[in-house]
Formats: C-alpha cells, sequence, structure tokens
C-alpha cells in the first residue's frame, strides 16, 4: 500500500496526528474538557466552512476560528460551573455561522463531508508538511510549559496556592488544543476529532500512573487506531473514520473492564 | 475582623482557632497572598517559603496519578520537563520523611484518607519551606490518624519549619500548638502562649 504517494501521505500525517492528540488528550481528560474538545470540533468545521467561503485553505479557517472561541470560551468561563453554557453558547454561534457559510458558498455537499469526516487519503504533500510543522509546534510548546501545565491540569488546587497562574496556563492550553483540533481535522475530520482527542488519553489513565507513561500509552493508543484504521480503510475501501473510532472504542472498553477486573 | 496583629516566629507552631465563618481561611489566604487585605499588611520575609496544605482537594477513586508523581508536581517550575538527579533525590527524600516510599507507585485515587494527607504534605514540604500552614487537614480523619500526621508536622518542626495550623478542634491545639491565635466573631481576638488558652472556650470550639 506504500507505493501509493496518497497512502504514504496518508500515514506520515496520521502519525503526527495520534502523537499530538495523545500527549494532548492527557491533559484535555485531566481537565474534563472533553466536551470543550468535542465543541471545539465543531467549530473547526465553521472554520473550514468559512474558508471555503472566502477561498483559504481550510486548514486556515480552522485555525482562525478555533483559537478565536478559545479565548473567548478561556475569558468567559474562569468560573468553572459556568464553562458548560458558555461552551455552548459560542458553539451555537459558530456552527450557526459554519452552515451560513456553507449554504453561501454553493459548494457541493462532498466539501462539507470531506470536512465533517476527514479526508485522510486525499491529503497533499504541502498539507502533510503544513501538519508537521503544526504538530511539532504544539509539541514544543507542551514539552516548554510542561511542569506549569501538569501541575495546573492535575492538581488545581495545589498549583494555585503554590502561585502557578490559572488563567495563562488555561488559555495556553486552549490555544493548544485549537491547533491539535485543527491538525486532527485533516485527517479523522472534525465529527471524529474529540475520539482522538479523548480516548486513547482517558484508555491510558487506567492502565499507568504516570503523566509520562500516560501520554506514552495514549500515543500508542492513537497510532494504534489510526494505522490499523488507515490499513482496514485501504482494504475495505470504507470510510478510515469509521475504523478509527471502532477501534478507540474498543480499546477504551478494554480499558473499563481492565479497570473493573483490577478492583475485584 | 479588626486590629489583629500577630507574628509566627520560627520553630513556632501555632493554632488557628474559632469557629467556621469567623474567617480562619480568609487571614490564611491573605499570608499566602492569594487574597488582599481589605486594610492592614501581611509582612513576609524576604524570600519566605511557604508550604502550604489546603483543606479541600477532590480527588476521587478515578484520579490517576501515584504518589510519587502527585507530589513531584510541586519541584520548581522550569522549562526542563524532565527530572534532574538532584530532583529526584529530593522526591525521594520527602516520600522517606513522611512514610511514603513503600506506597509511592500506587495511584493517589486509591490512597487511604491518611495516605492521601500525607502526600498532600509531602507535597507542601517538597521545595522546603520554612513555613507550613495546614488548613482544618485533620477535620475528616480518624483520631490516631490525625495524631499520626501531627506526630509527623511535630517532628519538622523540631527541624526549625515554622507551623501555622488552622484549626477548630481544641484537643489537638492543645496537644501540638506552643502558642494560640483564638478568632472569635465580630472581629474580636485573643492570643498567647497555649497554656495561657482560656478553659471555658474549649467547649465552644
Amino acid at each position: 500500500m506504500f507505493a501509493l504517494s496518497f497512502m504514504r501521505h496518508a500515514f506520515v500525517a496520521s502519525t503526527m496526528i495520534a502523537i499530538v492528540s495523545g500527549v494532548i488528550g492527557v491533559f484535555v481528560v485531566a481537565r474534563n474538557m472533553s466536551f470543550l474538545t468535542h465543541t471545539l470540533s465543531e467549530i473547526g468545521f465553521a472554520g473550514a466552512a468559512f474558508a471555503t467561503f472566502v477561498g483559504w485553505s481550510p486548514l486556515l479557517g480552522m485555525l482562525l476560528y478555533t483559537m478565536l472561541s478559545s479565548v473567548l470560551v478561556g475569558q468567559f468561563s474562569s468560573d468553572e460551573s459556568r464553562r458548560e453554557s458558555v461552551i455552548s453558547a459560542v458553539s451555537a454561534l459558530f456552527i450557526g455561522l459554519g452552515i451560513l457559510f456553507l449554504s453561501l458558498s454553493n459548494q457541493s455537499a462532498s466539501s462539507a463531508t470531506s470536512i465533517l469526516f476527514g479526508s485522510v487519503v486525499g491529503i497533499s504533500r504541502g498539507e502533510v508538511h503544513q501538519l508537521t510543522l503544526l504538530s511539532l509546534l504544539v509539541l514544543g510548546v507542551v514539552a516548554l510549559i510542561y511542569r506549569w501545565l501538569k501541575f495546573d491540569s492535575f492538581d488545581a488546587v495545589g498549583a494555585q496556592v503554590n502561585g502557578v497562574s490559572g488563567l495563562g496556563i488555561s488559555i495556553a492550553f486552549l490555544l493548544l488544543i485549537a491547533l491539535s483540533v485543527s491538525v486532527a481535522a485533516q485527517i479523522v475530520g472534525s465529527l471524529l476529532i474529540f475520539i482522538l482527542l479523548t480516548l486513547p488519553a482517558a484508555s491510558a489513565k487506567y492502565f499507568t500512573h504516570g503523566v509520562a507513561k500516560m501520554m506514552l500509552l495514549a500515543v500508542l493508543f492513537a497510532l494504534l487506531g489510526t494505522w490499523l484504521g488507515l490499513y482496514l480503510g485501504y482494504l475495505t475501501n470504507w470510510p478510515v473514520s469509521f475504523f478509527i473510532a471502532a477501534i478507540e472504542v474498543l480499546i477504551y472498553a478494554s480499558a473499563l473492564g481492565y479497570r473493573w477486573r483490577d478492583k475485584q | 475582623m479588626s486590629d489583629l496583629s500577630f507574628a509566627i516566629n520560627e520553630g513556632d507552631f501555632l493554632v488557628l482557632i474559632g469557629e467556621n465563618g469567623v474567617g480562619k481561611t480568609t487571614l490564611v489566604k491573605a499570608l499566602l497572598g492569594i487574597k488582599k487585605p481589605a486594610a492592614g499588611e501581611v509582612h513576609r520575609q524576604a524570600g519566605l517559603r511557604i508550604g502550604y496544605v489546603p483543606q479541600f482537594r477532590n480527588l476521587d477513586a478515578e484520579y490517576p496519578l501515584s504518589i510519587a508523581d502527585f507530589v513531584a508536581l510541586n519541584l520548581p517550575r522550569t522549562i526542563r520537563p524532565w527530572l534532574n538527579r538532584a530532583e529526584r533525590q529530593q522526591l525521594r527524600q520527602i516520600l522517606a520523611a513522611t512514610s511514603l516510599t513503600a506506597i509511592a507507585d500506587r495511584p493517589l485515587g486509591l490512597a487511604s484518607g491518611g495516605e492521601k494527607q500525607r502526600a498532600y504534605l509531602a507535597q507542601a514540604l517538597l521545595n522546603q519551606p520554612q513555613l507550613l500552614i495546614m488548613d482544618e487537614s485533620t477535620a475528616s480523619l480518624d483520631n490516631d490518624i490525625k495524631f499520626e500526621l501531627l506526630d509527623l508536622v511535630a517532628k519538622f518542626q523540631q527541624q526549625n519549619l515554622s507551623v501555622l495550623f488552622v484549626t477548630h478542634d481544641w484537643e489537638l491545639a492543645k496537644r501540638y500548638g506552643n502558642r494560640y491565635l483564638h478568632l472569635e466573631p465580630g472581629g474580636r481576638f485573643s492570643q498567647g502562649p497555649i497554656n495561657d488558652f482560656p478553659s471555658e472556650l474549649e467547649e465552644d470550639d
């Protein structure tokens, strides 16, 4: 299958996305931000629709929309109890805009579905480079703010009394999620991004108890899903996203089973 | 609270005692610099390191980090992601000093109440603070576990750690404190050596 250049591109792209998703996902799960991640992916779709409308590349539109909305969410939800409703409001606005731009831009339904469900095998060499660059940027920033992010994510109370700033770290992390969502959307599509950003990490925490080890395991789970998904998609011609979703859910189910057996 | 003035000296075990809602936690937050006092000043010795064991932490059974990893969260913040040799040594020492070495790799979410409190204490003591503030840290523990924890704190106090212990348990106050600061509703307060603690107050608190 690697004789085909689009399969090679898909393979490199999915590897980058799996690494970013596994690393970021550990913090998404620790900070209870699965809902926000889901919402950001819908917002990413709206951004891509906007980009199609004005004639930009979809990635640019996604970056613009997800980053703008993460900062909005961060600013208006400093109060934890208000976070979910702020997220709902922001996403309602952006998804509405997405539908509007999609209908205004007169694009066929196929461009909408490729934004929503991903188009990994249609990815070009230039897009692979772009994606690799963004992935390295995300990983680099995580490495630099690792100790602050770790403290704030895994012990918000301790972080606060030790002067690790809540809002600064929150917004930095929201921007990192926005970047990751935009990156991951290329391969699994907006609607399935939250799968890669949440399930591998949520599964990893049942098997190991260190932040670095959880990241490693989450990356492995994400790689397993994307690689196997690509291969099965190649064999069957069914959508890759379907396989990735199914594999990650299976991994999560076995993690729960492992935890249950462990407790007995 | 009005005209309250007090100092914590080196090696002190100062008990901050008073009913719920009288302003103990507010005072502690002012000391920590999280909250600005409405009036008045807090003087901290320059470079004073404070360790703080908060009253509430909602870590459930699913909390994934091991005890060692939880304690290590409070290592100095630098841009180097991994721990160097000195930091690993520092971590090992504090785990040993708080009797956590044997269970260091177990998930904190599955630890007992006393073990959790020891982990919180270890995290607060990791950077060798000169002042330790404990906010009602023993409130939910059984008596023998309370004594175990505070015996441990007393051992650190003998190595010149100052302790500010917030509680409404006067029995614990008398057992471990050397001075007290009693806050009363309406902004009144009294302070002094623990042996002068007015016994008629003991019943109320």
